[in-house]
């Protein structure tokens, strides 16, 4: 593994065996001393054109228990601003040393426009780029669904047989596309709920099962894990859906609907959590839910990421 | 003027193998073992000789893009693809909608000498859609524009594509449209599929361009006028067009040659070389447009060439611009697709790409075919040649070409233009030959 642009090019032997990384990284999260040596004398690059102070923070907190050297890019108050090309900003950071790049961007596929166009030799790795995927959110996603299925026997483990339910703007989620590519390799079922509006465009050649009513999927699949991903009310003047309300009423994770779920099930959100829109507030805070999880294991999946494509030895190609 | 050419043992597309005599501007004899007099004698042994090619759809960008191409660029890369006359999309800055701006276009073709260039006037003032531009003016200019198009945007307001509809009629020419409907297309980067959903690209759908044309036919219908559909790209727009023609509307289509031959999987790359607009779409689109064109149901190919810097293509996907250069490339493109497929032969693609066009553009004095006392503007290919298309063969001034690297039958060897020659044996004749043949034959052309 050169890059990690996507989770649909992972094979079920590299996404397992990037868990299993994250495993260790986790473990040594736990001693009073977290930082190790790793990756000391590398430069890694946070390369942000895109707001994202959660991605940005975890990928900084990870480069630094690596003890890696850190710059931050970000696209305000950097030349980005005024108008500096993806090409010029990508061999800038590859005149200043830069051992690995973390980009996120709102052209989807600006992160393999990177790793293919020569004008860097880094690893890149994907943070998040347009509508396309954030392939770090869905292996942190599946490392804590790992964890709270399979607790000190993860390792070693996919996800076989596992019923994910993801609920909301698929149509514009990254983090629904990188889900559902690393669940299916990891061989657990996958059933997207939203209205039509917000369903991507041929989703259904995709390989997930596409239901509209909540309820419905909630009855039928009886989840073993349940997504709420966050949705834009700018979207209701664009004609989505008509009112906060009927989405809410519809798609919300409502505390009626937290009583229906099976009792062991896993609420996970990719945060920023809209409280009283896509989730309740007690289905935030209550015991099945794993936000906050989410994102210390974020921590120790990207330090995974960072470890196995910048330390000496990056294996097969 | 030069004392003649004397073409030895060409083909022609009717596989008749002939020596054509070329004295001044016309062929002034074509039979079989003519006899070389004062003038150069070319072999073009095993050489498919077709009249000069017409593209109805070149963007040369000049007056206001001459980073990316010039009417002299333009025209060379349009010699080089075995093409004589090429007409150039209004798209410029200033928008070529006044009088002034299609004759002074025009006289930079007739300077630069590689190529008839026939300016295309726009339909509506600016290309804004909302009132129309000085067709009148134009059709009556010495530049007697014939096609009028707001290419790079749609008429879609309904009422004002009937108005422009009528209004070009009155001058005997015709409006070229570029259907895609414009709030079902914001900010479109794909043909809309699951592979765009895949690649988070918004989608262009199919029904953008489809609904567009349904409703200009039926217009064309209502009015009795002619309407032409630039760039069709989607086996539905091939059914829409197939129930006008069976109706009896007057409505010709194109299809460019990318459209023939690449598909939607390339944005896989996110390389913008093959962002352009109508997108690519998807295989089957392909194969239906290349059945289209066995049943007549397009009529012409033409290149929608369209250049660029190299900034506006190396960048993010979302942020670069449309379009693909293709005069250079046509006829190796066409080839592949369509002849050695067996899906056209060599006079249907002399058809496609040479008499229709200058039909539909009303284009005066193009040969109807290469005989004797028909203007000499001819294009010779080479067949049996095989090679890869490398950045050497783009004579324009720009690159961004979507087929660098791979490999074509077939290529443009000579360019007859007006009687002499633009390109020979795959190189373009010098500029200032060029430009000197060009003053010698309009005042040839005066005089008699």
């Amino acid at each position: 593994m050169r890059h990690l642009l996507s989770t649909k090019d992972l094979s079920r032997e590299q996404a397992v065996s990037i868990l299993d990384v994250a495993e260790d990284m986790a473990e040594t999260q736990l001693r009073e001393q977290k930082k190790l040596a790793t990756l000391r004398g590398r430069t890694v690059v946070n390369l942000f054109f895109e707001d994202s102070t959660r991605t940005r923070i975890s990928f900084e907190v990870a480069a630094k228990r690596l003890s890696a050297d850190l710059i931050n890019f970000s696209a305000k108050g950097s030349s980005v601003s005024k108008g500096e090309s993806l090409k010029d900003t990508a061999q800038t950071l590859q005149a200043l040393g830069a051992d690995a790049v973390v980009i996120r961007h709102s052209s989807s596929g600006a992160a393999q426009n990177l790793a293919d166009a020569g004008w860097i030799n880094a690893p890149i790795i994907n943070a998040g780029d347009g509508k396309h995927e954030h392939p770090t959110q869905a292996l942190l996603d599946a490392f804590t669904m790992r964890r709270r299925v399979f607790g000190g026997n993860s390792r070693g483990v996919a996800l076989d047989g596992l019923r994910v339910v993801i609920v909301g703007d698929l149509a514009h989620s990254r983090v629904a596309r990188s889900n559902l590519w690393l669940l299916r390799t990891l061989g657990a079922d996958v059933t997207f709920v939203a209205p039509e509006t917000l369903v991507p465009f041929g989703a259904r050649d995709w390989g997930a099962n596409i239901v509209h009513d909540l309820d419905t999927a909630i009855t039928e699949v009886e989840p073993s894990v349940v997504m709420m991903l966050r949705v834009q009310l700018e979207r209701m003047q664009t004609s989505y859906f008509p009112s906060q309300q009927e989405y809410v009423r519809n798609w919300g994770l409502s505390d009626q609907r937290m009583q229906a779920l099976p009792e062991d099930v896993v609420i996970m959100h990719p945060g920023p959590m809209n409280r009283g829109v896509e989730i309740s507030s007690r289905a935030a805070d209550s015991p099945n839910s794993s936000v906050l999880e989410q994102v210390s294991n974020g921590v120790s999946v990207r330090m995974a990421v960072l470890y196995m494509l910048t330390s000496g030895d990056r294996g097969e190609k | 003027m030069s004392d003649g050419i004397l073409f030895k043992a060409a083909t022609l597309s009717d596989g008749t193998v002939t020596d054509i005599r070329i004295s001044g501007a016309t062929i002034s004899e074509v039979g079989s073992h003519l006899k070389g007099a004062n003038e150069t004698v070319i072999d073009a042994t095993g050489l498919v000789a077709l009249t000069g090619l017409v593209d109805l759809h070149t963007h040369l960008r000049e007056p206001g893009f001459e980073q990316s191409e010039t009417v002299l660029t333009g025209t060379r890369a349009a010699a080089a693809g075995g093409f004589t006359t090429v007409f150039a999309m209004a798209n410029t800055l200033p928008v070529a909608d006044t009088a002034g701006v299609v004759e002074q276009i025009q006289t930079l073709g007739e300077r630069a000498g590689y190529a008839t260039v026939r300016p295309i006037g726009a339909v509506t003032v600016g290309l804004e859609g909302e009132r129309l531009s000085a067709i009148g003016a134009m059709a009556n200019s010495s530049a007697r524009v014939r096609v009028f198009s707001d290419d790079g945007k749609c008429v879609h307001d309904s009422l004002l594509m009937r108005r422009a509809l009528e209004y070009v009629k009155t001058f005997d020419g015709v409006v070229a449209q570029h259907a895609q409907d414009p709030r079902l297309t914001e900010n479109a980067q794909m043909n809309e599929s699951a592979l765009s959903s895949e690649l988070g690209l918004t989608g262009w759908p199919a029904a953008a361009e489809e609904s567009i044309i349904s409703r200009d036919v039926l217009l064309a219908e209502h009015i009795g006028a002619r309407l032409h559909v630039c760039h069709v790209s989607t086996a539905g727009s091939v059914e829409v067009i197939r129930w006008a023609k069976e109706r009896g509307i007057q409505v010709t289509a194109e299809v460019t040659p990318h459209h023939l031959l690449l598909t939607q999987e390339l944005a896989r790359t996110y390389d913008a070389r093959y962002k352009v607009n109508p997108p690519l779409r998807r295989d089957e689109d392909v194969q239906a447009l290349r059945r289209a064109i066995a049943d007549g149901i397009i009529d012409i190919i033409a290149t929608d060439h369209a250049p660029h810097p190299l900034e506006a293509k190396e960048c993010e996907w979302d942020a670069a611009a449309f379009g693909m250069v293709g005069l250079e490339s046509a006829v190796p493109v066409v080839q592949t697709a369509l002849v050695d497929t067996g899906i056209c032969d060599w006079a249907r693609v002399e058809q496609l790409m040479s008499l229709k066009p200058a039909e539909i553009g009303r284009l005066n004095g193009h040969p109807s075919s290469i005989s004797a006392g028909q203007q000499a503007e001819l294009a010779f290919v080479d067949p049996n040649s095989r090679s890869v298309f490398d950045i050497n063969r783009l004579k324009g001034r720009s690159t961004n070409s979507p087929y660098l690297g791979m490999e074509f039958n077939g290529a443009v060897v000579h360019t007859v233009h007006q009687g002499y020659l633009t390109l020979r044996d795959g190189e373009l004749v010098d500029e200032q030959i060029v430009a000197e043949c060009s003053k010698l034959s309009q005042h040839e052309g005066l005089s008699s």
